[in-house]
C-alpha cells in the first residue's frame, strides 16, 4: 500500500508524518510511506487545508491530525 | 462488563462539566479576595498584593473563558469547511462576495500554513481575488481567542468594535484590490495549477463526532496559547502595580497623533497570536494609551504577520504583497484616528 503525506513543511505536516509512521511499524504492514511537499502536486488531491494524508491516491484525511490509534483505524480500513 | 455503566459519553462529561465551570467562574472573585487578602495576608494597594490578585483572578478567569468559547466554537466550525464557503463565494459579485468572504473569514477554520492551498482553491473556483482577499484578511485577524481576550480583559462593547471595524477592513480593503484588478501580479503558475477533486466532505458529521471537534478544539487551541495568555498576563500584572499611570501617554497617547502610523508599523514585523498581545494591549491603555492606538497595534500585530507575508509571497508577487499591506494598513489606521477622535 501506498501512504501519502502532503504538506509544505508546517508543524503539523512533521507530526503526521511521524505519527504515521509509528501507526505503520505497529500495524506490521508493508507500506511505502511518501512525503509529498510539491505544492502543485498537493493541490492535484484538491484538498485546501495541510497536512493531507492520501493512502493509495484516496485522500482520507485534511487539515487535522490523527493519532497514531486512530491513524492505526483509518490505515486498516483502507487496506 | 458493569463498568460500562460508567462510561461516559463526550457530550455526557461535557454536560457535567457546564455547572462546575459555572461554580469556578462566579465564585473566582471571592476565592481570589480570600486568597491574596485573607490567606496572604496582603494590604490592598500595595503594589506586590495588586499584581498579584491580578494574576489570580484574570488568569483563570480567561483560561475558563477560552475552555467554554473554544469548545462551543469547535462544534460551530464542524459546520463550515474552507470547501463549503469556497462553494459560498464562487460566482457572487464583488462586494456582496467581500461582504460574505469576510464574514465566512470569521467561523471557517483557517491557519495561515495553510494559506497557500486555500488561495489556490479560492483561485481555481473562481473566487474573484478580491473577495479572496476579504477572506484572506478577515481569517486571522477576527479570530476567538482575540474576541475571547477582549471580551474577557475589556467588556463586550471593545471585542463587539474589534469583530466591526475588522470586518469593515476586510470587506473594503477586499472591495478596492477587487477594484484595482491585479490579477497581473498573481505568480502565473496559479493559474495553470490543477486542482483534483477528491469526492471528499460530503458534509454528514453525526452530532456526537461533533461534539468531538469541540473537545479537540478545546485541546488543540487551549494547549497552544495558555501560555502566551500566562505570560501576557503576567506581564500585565507586573506592569499594573509597579508602572506609572501616565507611562504610555505621551508614546501613544491620544495627543500624539503620530502614533497611530507607528504603532502600524512597529506591529507589522512583531508576530504575536492573539492570545499574547490582548493582555499587552490591555497593560498599554491602563498606562495612558488610547483605545484607537492600542486597537490599532493589536490589528497591526495579529492581521498583518510577517510570517504570512513570506508565506503568500509563494503565490503573489511583490507589488501586490504590499498594495494589500498598504491598503489594509490604511484601513486599520482610519480606525485607529476614528477612535481616537470619538472616545
Amino acid at each position: 500500500m501506498e501512504i501519502k503525506i502532503l504538506g509544505t513543511g508546517c508543524a503539523n505536516c512533521k507530526t503526521l508524518e511521524k505519527a504515521v509512521n509509528i501507526a505503520v511499524a505497529e500495524l506490521k504492514i508493508a507500506a511505502k510511506v511518501e512525503k509529498v511537499e510539491d505544492i502543485q502536486q498537493i493541490m492535484g488531491y484538491g484538498i485546501m487545508r495541510t497536512p493531507g494524508l492520501v493512502i493509495n491516491e484516496k485522500v482520507v484525511l485534511s487539515g487535522k491530525l490523527a493519532s497514531v490509534s486512530e491513524l492505526k483505524e483509518i490505515i486498516a480500513k483502507h487496506q | 462488563m458493569q463498568y460500562q455503566i460508567f462510561k461516559l459519553k463526550n457530550f455526557q462529561i461535557g454536560i457535567i462539566l457546564l455547572p462546575v465551570w459555572f461554580l469556578i467562574y462566579h465564585n473566582l472573585l471571592p476565592f481570589t479576595n480570600w486568597l491574596v487578602f485573607d490567606i496572604f495576608g496582603m494590604t490592598k494597594g500595595e503594589y506586590l498584593a495588586e499584581a498579584l490578585w491580578f494574576f489570580i483572578f484574570e488568569f483563570p478567569k480567561v483560561m475558563l473563558l477560552l475552555t467554554l468559547i473554544i469548545f462551543f466554537v469547535g462544534i460551530i466550525r464542524s459546520f463550515f469547511t474552507p470547501e463549503r464557503t469556497r462553494k459560498a463565494l464562487e460566482g457572487k459579485k464583488t462586494f456582496t462576495g467581500n461582504v460574505m468572504a469576510a464574514m465566512l473569514g470569521i467561523v471557517t477554520p483557517f491557519c495561515s500554513c495553510s494559506a497557500i492551498p486555500l488561495f489556490l482553491g479560492f483561485v481555481e473556483a473562481g473566487v474573484p481575488l478580491g473577495v479572496t482577499f476579504s477572506f484572506l484578511i478577515a481569517a486571522p485577524m477576527i479570530n476567538e481567542v482575540a474576541i475571547i481576550l477582549l471580551y474577557g480583559l475589556f467588556g463586550w462593547k471593545v471585542a463587539l468594535i474589534y469583530v466591526v471595524t475588522g470586518l469593515s477592513i476586510a470587506i473594503i480593503a477586499g472591495w478596492i484590490i477587487g477594484l484595482l484588478k491585479l490579477e497581473k501580479w498573481v505568480e502565473p503558475w496559479v493559474y495553470e495549477t490543477k486542482v483534483g477533486h477528491n469526492g471528499m466532505d460530503d458534509g454528514k458529521i453525526a452530532f456526537e463526532t461533533r461534539i468531538n471537534m469541540g473537545f479537540d478544539a478545546v485541546k488543540e487551541i487551549v494547549g497552544k496559547v495558555w501560555i502566551y495568555v500566562a505570560l501576557g498576563i503576567a506581564v500585565g500584572a507586573g506592569a499594573h502595580g509597579y508602572v506609572p499611570e501616565d507611562f504610555m501617554a505621551a508614546l501613544m497617547g491620544k495627543s500624539a497623533w503620530y502614533s497611530v502610523p507607528l504603532s502600524i508599523l512597529i506591529g507589522i514585523p512583531l508576530y504575536s497570536n492573539a492570545a499574547g498581545i490582548v493582555p499587552i494591549v490591555s497593560v498599554l491603555i491602563e498606562k495612558g494609551a488610547s483605545l484607537g492606538t492600542a486597537l490599532a497595534f493589536m490589528m497591526s500585530v495579529i492581521g498583518l504577520s510577517l510570517p504570512e507575508m513570506v508565506i503568500l509571497r509563494k503565490v503573489l508577487k511583490l507589488p501586490l504583497i504590499f498594495t494589500f499591506i498598504g491598503v489594509v494598513g490604511v484601513g486599520i489606521m482610519i480606525v485607529g484616528f476614528l477612535f481616537n477622535f470619538i472616545f
